[in-house]
């Protein structure tokens, strides 16, 4: 019953690092890479948790996570805001629009993994 | 750790993306096109090296693209205005910021003051940008007193207006701290995905944990909404932790609940709130059964009902009925529109089968060649299928082709920064503009236009415009303008570089090629073949050789460099409105345009691009001078007569010119040459195999080819066949003659 997490991120490198340490931790995961790309996924999966970026092209993350949030069938899964801004004018925008929680960018697999635990059932 | 290798190797790939992506987007910008998208690409390049350096502990990189990120962000928020200095040195933050990563992936030394300059040139300009409010987004007056959390490698903590004053120093207590936490969730938090049954798990795993629920709030059945929060908790906690560690676990969900966290300092029994209702304390082990907590990966039970994430939930059907609210939204799904995929292949892999299909090429020609021989009536039906296998076999070498085939904005992307560079240095202004550089070539001819494309974008900059005085003097804007394009025309690819500079100085140009004895002073030259001169060995018209243009190559050296991929290179400029080089390429170096000619017996194959004009030499036109030198009469000029069959050693000199037909060679440095050869076999397509390779180098042979009858043939290396039979002619001498 490996529980499986959504990572919406632009870059293919932090993609590959939230791959390698969720992997590692057990989850099972799926990627997109963006906010659009990513309800396109979410149309054909169900997801535990989902993280994502905020900066993306297409749909940015607070897009992607007001239309996570619109969706009947996906409201309730935990989203965690993955982002290096540290200001809180962006976590507030990300809470107002329906972020779970956030990790901060560079991130430690294990505070990662911490993260996802926090939030998901 | 490997993957961290791997990660870190693809976090280098898409740095160089990201940059290419950083540039396009701020020349756009220069350009004028100031569009929100457009500046957010920017920042987002900008963004993302900056996380992935994070990640690796690229100190140097981070810094610096944190500096940049800060002014790129004050021009997306509109605080700073993307005005024409700003670019500039915004484009020279992103060469730096390039040269970080380069140094940063080849774990090498970079120019630490350079960045530093840059940097503080970046600080200097967000110094300019208007105050914070001014044009700045709203925020909400909860955030905007919030202060900066300091820690940005740690979860964040977002201060919340608690009042400790009144427990003292209580909070970091040795031994066992005792706690209670009074916690009621409003709705908002349950509608982010937080749920108050995992806070307490957590909380729980910090020490012994009393949960007692406060359901007081709850109305009558008929008046529940479905989403409201009705409940709240109280835990007394045993921990050896510290109310900070308390407080993380409600770190999300401070905002969404009313949370207050009181130490205890006796041991007393939980207090159960003076409210009406009050049930008792519920022990752990009766919460929801949330699975373990912890961070191994969960064992697969068996028989345990979780849903496969195959499986797919039809979105409608997994709707329940009861919530129409939000489901409006959820139409919002579209299809995937996303950019057509690539795969990464192996170059050995491609490499292997446009032989395959050169080899396929040949079988077919083979086989037509056999069919042809057996006398086979042009309608029947073996004939149509092969006429059919041809074409098919035509189509799959252009599309095996065209995987070779890539656009040549790789080379052009590095353009714009060498002009920048370029420009700087020779103090001008200059604006480089790209067309086409979607066009697509050969990798290999790309990789190898990347020297003569350099040399020739400093040229125009150093030579070709004038400084920015004469300029404005002469009634042109002080910028001046070098524009780069590619385009397909008739099978091969042509790129131009032009500037709208002076144009050549023929005058200078002639003298110094008298000077330089590469031409005799009487000498009388068109415009065009004054031009022509600038390709000339040892030609250079710089008076000083500068740091920029004088790299001992000449014009000379593109030239050869073109032409060693079949290409051709032609000047054409008007004095005051520029000068323009066009260069014409083949498309793929696999198949070439082949000349097929008989000497001495042997099928030879001369390059088409090579060949100027054919014609039959006519007694009166061969004249013989010292020992067995030979030119021929073209015009009003004399060409040195090759004899390929004695240079080839075939056989002895060719008596009579007139038996053969000549072939007229443009070759190195601009000179021509007459080759002799037998007959002409007629023209055709041929895959270019190496010789090197299979056999060995042959002087005067670059490389073979298969033929339709089986039988290999050789291609004739033009330039050393002309140079080895021609010792006794000046070429430049017949550069000067010949029209």
């Amino acid at each position: 019953m490996s529980k499986t997490v959504l990572t919406v991120d632009d870059s293919r490198t932090m993609r590959d690092m939230l791959k390698v340490a969720l992997t590692t931790a057990g989850y099972t995961v799926i990627q997109a890479e963006d906010g659009q790309h990513g309800l396109d996924v979410l149309a054909g999966s169900q997801p535990d948790v989902i993280i994502t970026d905020i900066n993306m092209p297409r749909l940015d993350g607070f897009g992607f996570i007001e239309g996570v949030r619109g969706d009947s069938r996906m409201r309730a899964v935990p989203i965690l805001v993955l982002s290096t801004e540290s200001d809180v004018e962006k976590k507030q925008r990300a809470r107002a629009a329906g972020a779970t929680g956030w990790i901060v960018k560079p991130f430690d697999p294990v505070k990662l993994v911490d993260a996802v635990r926090r939030v998901a059932a | 750790m490997d993957a961290l290798a791997e990660i870190k190797q693809t976090f280098f790939q898409e740095c160089e993306e990201q940059l290419v992506e950083l540039e396009t987007g701020l020349l756009a910008i220069e350009a004028g096109d100031h569009d929100s998208e457009v500046v957010n690409a920017v920042f987002r390049a900008v963004h993302s090296v900056k996380g992935g350096a994070g990640a690796f502990n690229l100190t140097d990189l981070v810094h610096f693209a944190h500096t940049f990120e800060n002014a790129m962000d004050l021009v997306r928020v509109g605080r700073l205005a993307p005005a024409p200095p700003l670019v500039r040195v915004m484009l020279r933050a992103a060469d730096i910021l390039a040269d970080l990563v380069r140094a940063a992936r080849a774990d090498a030394p970079h120019d630490a003051a350079r960045a530093a300059a840059v940097a503080a040139e970046l600080t200097a300009c967000c110094a300019e940008a208007a105050p914070k409010g001014a044009k700045a987004t709203a925020v909400g007056s909860v955030a905007a007193a919030a202060p900066e959390p300091a820690a940005d490698d740690a979860f964040e903590f977002v201060p919340l207006a608690v009042d400790l004053s009144d427990f003292g120093d209580l909070a970091p207590m040795p031994g066992l701290n005792r706690f209670r936490i009074t916690f009621r969730p409003r709705p908002e938090l349950y509608a982010k995905g937080n749920d108050t049954v995992i806070l307490m798990r957590e909380l729980a795993l910090l020490g012994d944990a009393l949960v007692t629920c406060d359901t007081g709030g709850l109305p009558g059945l008929a008046d529940i909404d479905p989403e409201g929060a009705y409940f709240g908790w109280t835990v007394m906690l045993e921990t050896e932790r510290d109310e900070a560690a308390v407080r993380e676990i409600f770190d999300f969900v401070e905002w969404d609940s009313t949370l207050e966290v009181e130490p205890v300092a006796a041991p007393a029994p939980a207090e159960p709130d003076e409210e009406e209702f009050v049930f008792e304390p519920i022990p752990l082990d009766e919460l929801p059964d949330l699975g373990p907590p912890d961070l191994d990966p969960p064992a697969p039970a068996p028989g345990e009902a979780e849903p496969s994430q195959a499986v797919v939930v039809p979105l409608r059907a997994a709707e329940p009925a009861a919530v129409p609210a939000a489901a409006d939204a959820a139409t919002e799904h579209r299809p995937a529109a996303q950019a057509s995929p690539t795969i990464r292949v192996d170059l050995d892999r491609v490499d292997r089968l446009i032989d395959l299909v050169g080899e396929l090429v040949i079988n077919q020609a083979m086989l037509a060649e056999r069919v042809n021989e057996a006398g086979l009536a042009r309608m029947s039906q073996v004939a149509v299928g092969l006429d059919e296998l041809e074409q098919l076999t035509r189509e799959i070498q252009d599309s095996v082709m065209a995987i070779r085939a890539q656009p040549v904005k790789s080379v052009f992307q590095r353009m714009p920064r060498l002009a920048r560079e370029v420009a700087m240095q020779v103090g001008k202004s200059v604006r480089l503009v790209t067309e086409g550089e979607n066009t697509e070539v050969d990798k290999t001819v790309i990789e190898r236009l990347s020297d003569p494309l350099t040399h020739m974008i400093r040229n125009a900059i150093d030579h070709g415009l004038e400084r920015p005085e004469v300029r404005l003097a002469a009634g042109k804007p002080e910028e001046g303008q070098v524009r780069l394009s590619a385009l397909h025309r008739s099978g091969r690819i042509v790129i131009e570089i032009s500037d709208d500079g002076a144009g050549i100085n023929r005058e200078r140009v002639r003298a110094i090629a008298v000077e330089k004895g590469l031409i005799p002073p009487d000498t009388k030259l068109t415009d065009e073949e004054t031009d022509n001169l600038i390709f000339l060995p040892g030609f250079s018209t710089a008076a000083t050789i500068s740091d920029i243009s004088g790299r001992g190559v000449g014009m000379d050296v593109v030239k050869r460099s073109i032409q060693a991929l079949g290409g051709r290179i032609s000047i054409a400029s008007v004095p005051g409105k520029g000068s323009t080089f066009t260069m014409s390429l083949p498309l793929t170096l696999a198949v070439l345009d082949g000349m097929v000619v008989t000497v001495a017996g042997h099928t030879l194959v001369i390059p088409l691009t090579a060949i100027v004009e054919i014609l039959l030499p006519k007694a009166t036109e061969v004249h013989g001078f010292g020992g067995n030198a030979r030119v021929i009469g073209v015009r009003n000029g004399f060409i040195p007569l090759v004899d390929v069959g004695e240079v080839m050693g075939f056989r002895g000199s060719l008596e009579d010119a007139r038996a053969g037909v000549a072939l007229l060679v443009e070759i190195e440095g601009g000179a021509r040459s007459a080759l002799l050869v037998d007959a002409i076999q007629g023209q055709r397509q041929v895959v270019i195999k190496s010789l090197e390779s299979n056999y060995g180098h042959v002087p005067g042979i670059a490389a073979a080819t298969i033929l339709g009858d089986g039988r290999v043939a050789l291609i004739l290396d033009v330039d050393t066949v002309a140079a080895a039979g021609s010792r006794v002619g000046s070429p430049d001498l017949t550069l000067a003659l010949a029209g």
